[in-house]
């Protein structure tokens, strides 16, 4: 009972923490890509790794202010989101998830290879470029603070409330963008693109801004995970995040401004919980470790994400929050 | 993966096989094994292991594998070095021919002692280009077949499938298991893995594919279902398979034979012909049998094609077999040239999806040819960029395709939307 409680706890953490934060970015960033515009971007993880490698590299290789690593990350996430678009977005919908998911891999594997080790730091990546940010911190970072029955180090606590602060900051700017005449048209392509094009609305160009605006929420998404982190790492950038991310955005509803965010957090909330329950139970030999080790558990979270991803698509495409009639599920 | 191919290339180099340690050893231990792409295993080296303050530990020769260990009394630094003098001819150390490791307790540590056959330096120019293009060609021809499967599903469906690198790894690991567990001679054991394989393909479209289109469901959610089950599998693969990779028992350690411009091992030979014959049969089924023309027809037009009087379900199970079966035998022929991991087949995936776009998406023959071209582009590429970087120049050309010709080769202009 007391693991269960403890468990309940870290798992507690884990709905707040700075992991949740970044893929609540990413979501909302894959929302407006695929929930209001109906883009399959299945490289979001590639504009974070971009965000985070923007600090990394300006603070620690060019000696730059962290502010600046900021501006670094957003333009070059803006530069890979009109790269991928141009070839693709006048192409059907399944050309542009090829391309994105490959740029993605490509992307990590360029950052993590030999050659590219003076620049990234290849597969051990870069570290200590956070300080600046840290410094900033309004109480002592040096301490741990207990918050409801959860332990945060000072420095924890401050890069979580600077993210919570920007996601709210995104989902209110995703609010209104889509309140305005931009967003209207660009729920329209996702309806019918033809029709759009017929009313005169250059269909290219409003993709690729929906795509660039997704696309620098996700860079924002890598900053936080690589100062909350305190490091950069192509291999922190898997693949397999983007899915989480997208299983986020599916659990709490697409095309909702709240969706991806509440998605994210239930997300983590219940992958954690798996995680230290599992752990638990295999610990007290209640799971016999012949049947599970406790090394598997990472493996198994990945697992569940995927059946869950298929079972919520197939029987709850519209999440918790969407409306089944704005989740866009059919392919031209 | 990007293991398999250094061998490939014409460049020496010396690796080592930790092999499957015991449990059983407690003691420290340093190992390793000295072989070339063109010597292949080099047995009779004298390998001395010494302490740092000169005093010798063990001297051993490696064996008939090129494999030699060391059982050390405790854990620390140690000396291995190598005997220069009882290199083959035409072989050489790439640098010192000591180094010093350090040992952690109840380890047994890898040394890798570098070794060049001269055919990097020596071979350059043109020869090295030849030798890649071969190269390339095998690797092709093995994307080519785990990727017909690919493209046919897409054409008679409509269902871009990513979980069909899946099919590729199932494969391997499951000749994997016939072969090293079950003590089956590979040949068999990729039939079965064959088999499995189709069966595999078949349970997808059973239980998977054929409600979700009697629901209804879209293609774009059917397209992030397939994400979900490639996760689901790939993850459990990693689970029951583990994160390590692994060689089969047979057809290890094979010398290169040179055939004056390029060197081949026996069994890239064995591959290369292989995957010829497989995919000239499945060309003459297509063009051919009934099945073969019922499955271009509903590729053509799906309705047209119910209308005359074709069971459409019945030909796309039988893709869903066929594709299953020929990405297993993709699956376990690169396993034979790289090692069986967990991964392969997601790996393998995007290079499949650049060859099936190059070539045309949703034709069959447009796979075939995208793919041999995106595997001798992916290794001729390592002729200007450097070897880990090389899947990136696969997948550059795959956005200059399409922002040259989006349908591709073969493709028909009308399928892209």
């Amino acid at each position: 009972m007391a693991d269960l409680l403890n468990a309940f706890a870290i798992a507690g953490k884990a709905f707040f923490g700075f992991q949740a934060i970044f893929f609540a970015l990413l979501a909302i960033g894959i929302n407006v890509h695929f929930g209001y515009t109906g883009l399959l971007n299945f490289g979001q993880i590639a504009f974070a790794m971009l965000g985070g490698f923007g600090i990394a590299i300006s603070v620690s290789l060019w000696g730059l202010p962290f502010w600046v690593g900021v501006i670094v990350g957003v333009l070059a996430s803006v530069v890979l989101a009109l790269l991928l678009g141009l070839p693709t977005l006048r192409l059907r919908a399944d050309y542009l998830a090829i391309v994105t998911i490959a740029t993605a891999e490509g992307l990590r594997l360029v950052f993590r290879s030999v050659s590219a080790t003076p620049v990234t730091g290849g597969t051990r990546g870069l570290s200590a470029f956070n300080r600046d940010f840290i410094a900033l911190a309004p109480w002592d970072t040096g301490r741990r603070y207990d918050l409801i029955g959860t332990t945060w180090s000072g420095s924890e606590l401050w890069v979580v409330t600077i993210g919570w602060i920007l996601v709210a900051l995104c989902s209110l700017l995703v609010w209104a963008l889509m309140r305005s005449p931009w967003g209207r048209v660009v729920k329209a392509i996702r309806e019918d693109e033809d029709a759009v094009r017929s009313l005169g609305k250059n269909v290219y160009a409003y993709k690729m801004q929906a795509l660039v605006l997704g696309g620098v929420f996700g860079a924002f998404g890598g900053m936080v995970y690589a100062v909350g982190t305190g490091s950069a790492i192509p291999d922190q950038y898997q693949n397999a995040n983007t899915f989480l991310a997208y299983a986020a955005l599916i659990l709490g509803g697409a095309a909702r401004v709240l969706g991806p965010v509440i998605g994210s957090m239930l997300l983590l909330f219940i992958l954690q919980f798996a995680d230290t329950g599992l752990r638990s139970l295999i610990a007290n030999g209640v799971i016999p470790a012949e049947l599970l080790s406790s090394t598997d558990v990472a493996q198994l979270r990945y697992v569940l994400v995927g059946i869950g991803l298929m079972l919520l698509l197939v029987f709850r495409p519209q999440g918790i929050f969407g409306d089944r009639r704005e989740v866009m599920l059919d392919a031209r | 993966m990007l293991a398999l191919l250094i061998a490939a290339f014409g460049m020496a180099f010396a690796t080592l096989v930790p092999g499957v340690a015991s449990a059983a050893e407690a003691g420290e231990q340093v190992r390793g094994t000295l072989q070339t792409s063109l010597s292949g295993p080099i047995e009779g080296v004298t390998v001395e292991v010494a302490t740092p303050d000169g005093e010798t530990v063990d001297t051993v020769q490696t064996g008939e594998d090129g494999r030699w260990e060391v059982d050390l009394p405790a854990p620390g630094q140690y000396v291995v070095s190598v005997d220069p003098d009882d290199l083959p001819e035409g072989v050489e150390l790439n640098g010192e021919p000591s180094r010093t490791v350090t040992v952690d307790a109840g380890r047994a540590q890898p040394v890798n002692i570098g070794l060049n056959d001269g055919s990097r330096n020596d071979g350059g120019g043109t020869v090295r280009a030849v030798q890649l293009f071969v190269d390339g060609l095998r690797f092709g021809l093995l994307i080519a077949m785990a990727a017909v499967g690919l493209s046919l599903i897409y054409g008679t469906t409509g269902l871009t499938n990513f979980a069909h690198g899946e099919l590729v790894t199932i494969g391997a690991i499951a000749a994997w298991y016939i072969n090293v567990q079950g003590g089956v001679p590979l040949i068999p054991a990729a039939l079965l893995a064959m088999v499995v394989g189709g069966v595999v393909g078949a349970l997808n479209e059973l239980a998977i594919w054929r409600p979700l289109r009697r629901r209804g469901t879209g293609l774009i959610a059917a397209l992030v279902v397939s994400i979900g089950l490639s996760l689901a599998l790939r993850y459990s693969y990693q689970i029951f398979y583990g994160g390590f990779s692994n060689p089969y028992a047979d057809y290890q350690g094979q010398r290169a034979r040179s055939y004056g411009l390029f060197t081949l091992q026996d069994r890239d030979i064995a591959s290369i012909v292989i995957a010829v014959v497989v995919l000239v049969l499945v060309a003459l089924m297509l063009q051919r049998t009934k099945i073969g023309k019922a499955m271009r027809a509903v590729s053509d037009n799906r309705d047209l094609a119910a209308s005359s009087g074709i069971d459409v379900n019945r030909v796309v199970l039988f893709v869903w077999v066929l594709g299953g079966a020929l990405a297993a035998l993709g699956g376990v022929l690169l396993g034979l040239s790289d090692q069986v991991q967990w991964d392969m087949g997601f790996r393998l995936l995007l290079l499949m999806f650049a060859g099936v776009t190059l070539g045309g998406l949703g034709t069959a023959y447009g796979a075939l040819l995208g793919s041999l071209i995106v595997g001798v582009f992916v290794q001729m590429s390592t002729l200007v960029i450097p070897n880990d970087m090389k899947y990136v120049g696969g997948l550059l050309l795959l956005i200059v395709i399409l922002v040259v010709r989006p349908q591709g080769i073969l493709g028909s202009r009308a399928r892209i939307g």
